[in-house]
């Protein structure tokens, strides 16, 4: 602010200079600024968007949880942390649900994907779709996403499509930090009070069940992972279990065993009624309004 | 005659602490935490600080009801980090008032138990979108109006934290206002809503500054201890003043038909505040006030678990550097 004595000043005036005080508008180095955009050569362009989706709608999915956290957390420091994290996801997927549109020629913008699919197209993995529990369950499912995420993203980092890539490097540092709050976290409550102990245990016990899907290959995944496109999650099984079975014991919480991994369900658009509900409200406003621009 | 004792002859009398406060006063120069100060000064800045600490963190969820539903991942973004700034001037604002020899537990507590209060404006409810927008501009603007003179606040701890908050207060305003100005360029749905929540939210902004000054027995004794620059009167005519080409540009109308430019005065006249309405909002009945104090209440007290879990931990853990990292 520059006029301390009329903070209006500039404000409705064409004021060329506006831009570059206003977050997420102009001004502000793009994400992916000096980034290739080309797309891969020799890579099925439809199976690359597919893939974009399913790591994007992680994001999203993973990100309304979150934010359905707002004016609820605990304390405000985790207020804070859960919308840092949920921004973070956020961003994750804008970036991938553009390059998506790019991919597959359609010029889908991200919101075109975002708002305008049903639960039936998402291709988010269910772990990330469920429904908040107390934040012993925000924790455990932050801790196995975030160690889950991280290890592909990590791997990404020199795959074929260069946006992808750029998307994955960014990401792994937003990541790593996620993955040491919800680290941090767990180590409180598995070894804060008998309480926390045994919200931890019973999180543990919801979580778990679903962590199988993670690691199970879609036909997309496989292909693309054949051509360095992406990542097989089902090479990331042995380090995300030792991860989080390292954070388990460090918490004095019991591990529980490893669930057998299933077909692939919500990479393949099969998904439970809650992510209908989710997205029945998520895209109420922008669906009420099909001609708008916001 | 007896001697005095050093110590005591050296310590300075009630009279010569309180003149040497009211000489820095006079002199604008800032009291900090460690400085003497009168009980009344410290207490009205306790009250005030954690008002607006209050104010921030209910302020979070007339907005933030809209972040599940924001029509675009860029406005789902931007909210998402207001209602984030807004959680962080709270922290900040508590921090001050810590200052002051209180704690945040303490002031949560009053906050939930209905002792303390926060800025009446969000016992309003959110109806569509535009609300998200006209907040940004009207109640955030009014807000600066009102906070960019406390950066020149006495009180040095809480005059800082203005100057941070009002430099995030100002980014969000020209976000709501970029927000409308899209929608005004949008659907005539989108027109009707903007106008519809300027409607609503024009006149309780216009209450943010507070009761009439011949009203407002608290403002001189403010004023006369630096903790208040500009009456309430002053501020709202201020705001007015600045509103009115702003909402031409944005093609609405401010719902006052007594709203004109006086040459002679070198400001808008306009109408009467509703003051009835402002004390029945004020002493809780507004349309939110209930939801308000007990979503805050629900999260306190769902979260002592946690909190628990997390001062039990760190009480296992002292020393090891593993526990005190918060």
């Amino acid at each position: 602010m520059t006029n301390t004595d009329n903070p209006y000043g500039g404000l409705a005036e064409d004021d060329a200079h506006a831009g570059d005080q206003w977050a997420f508008g102009t001004g502000f180095t793009a994400a992916l600024a000096g980034v290739d955009t080309a797309l891969p050569v020799g890579i099925d362009q439809d199976d690359l968007a597919l893939y974009c989706q399913m790591l994007g709608d992680d994001a999203l999915v993973a990100a309304q949880r979150l934010i359905q956290w707002s004016t609820a957390a605990p304390e405000l420091e985790e207020e804070m942390a859960l919308a840092n994290i949920a921004l973070d996801l956020l961003g994750q997927a804008r970036l991938l649900l553009a390059r998506a549109g790019q991919v597959d020629g359609s010029g889908r913008d991200e919101d075109a994907f975002a708002y305008l699919r049903d639960a039936r197209e998402f291709r988010n993995v269910c772990l990330a779709e469920t429904p908040n529990g107390d934040f012993a369950h925000a924790v455990v499912r932050l801790l196995v996403l975030s160690a889950w995420r991280l290890a592909l993203f990590t791997r990404l980092a020199d795959t074929a499509d260069p946006v992808l890539a750029a998307v994955a490097a960014k990401g792994s540092k937003e990541l790593a930090y996620h993955r040491e709050y919800a680290v941090r976290w767990t180590l409180r409550l598995g070894d804060g009070t008998p309480e926390s102990r045994d919200r931890m245990t019973a999180a543990l016990d919801q979580v778990w069940p679903l962590t199988g899907e993670l690691f199970a290959t879609h036909p997309v995944e496989a292909r693309l992972a054949d051509q360095g496109a992406a990542v097989d999650p089902a090479g990331v099984r042995a380090e995300v279990g030792e991860v989080v079975a390292r954070v388990l014991v460090a918490a004095t919480l019991e591990v529980p065993p490893a669930v057998p991994v299933p077909e692939p369900t919500g990479r393949a658009g099969l998904h439970g009624p809650e992510l209908a509900a989710m997205l029945h409200e998520m895209q109420s406003v922008a669906r009420a309004h099909p001609e708008a621009t916001w | 005659m007896a001697m005095e004792p050093a110590a005591v002859r050296d310590r300075p009398t009630g009279q010569e602490l309180t003149a040497d406060f009211d000489a820095r006063i006079a002199a604008h120069q800032r009291i900090e935490p460690r400085d003497w100060m009168p009980e009344g000064y410290r207490s009205t800045l306790v009250r005030q600080i954690a008002q607006h600490a209050h104010s921030e963190i209910i302020g979070m969820q007339p907005e933030g009801d809209w972040l599940t539903r924001a029509p675009s991942l860029r406005r789902k973004a931007i909210l998402l980090a207001k209602v984030q700034d807004e959680a962080g001037h709270g922290l900040y604002l508590y921090a001050a008032a810590e200052t002051l020899g209180v704690d945040r537990a303490d002031l949560t507590q009053r906050l939930i138990e209905g002792r303390q209060k926060y800025s009446s404006i969000f016992n309003y409810p959110t109806l569509t979108f535009a609300d998200v927008g006209v907040i940004g501009w009207l109640v955030d603007g009014a807000a600066i109006c009102n906070q960019v003179p406390l950066c020149r606040s006495s009180f040095g701890p809480y005059a800082r934290a203005m100057v941070r908050v009002c430099k995030e207060e100002s980014f969000h305003q020209r976000q709501g206002y970029e927000l409308l100005l899209q929608m005004m360029a949008g659907t005539p749905a989108q027109r009707t809503m903007v106008q519809d929540a300027v409607d609503r939210w024009w006149w309780p902004s216009l209450m943010m500054f507070g009761p009439p000054d011949a009203d407002s027995p608290n403002t001189r004794q403010s004023m006369a201890w630096g903790i208040k620059r500009d009456t309430n009167d002053e501020l709202r005519q201020k705001f007015v003043d600045m509103s009115v080409p702003q909402a031409v540009a944005l093609g609405v109308t401010l719902p006052d038909p007594d709203l004109a430019w006086n040459a002679e005065r070198g400001h808008h006249d306009f109408g009467a505040v509703d003051w009835a309405e402002f004390k029945r909002v004020v002493s809780g009945g507004g349309q939110c006030n209930a939801e308000r104090v007990s979503r805050r209440r629900a999260a306190h007290e769902e979260g002592a678990w946690v909190r628990e879990a997390a001062a039990a931990y760190a009480a296992k853990h002292q020393g090891t550097g593993q526990g005190d990292d918060r």
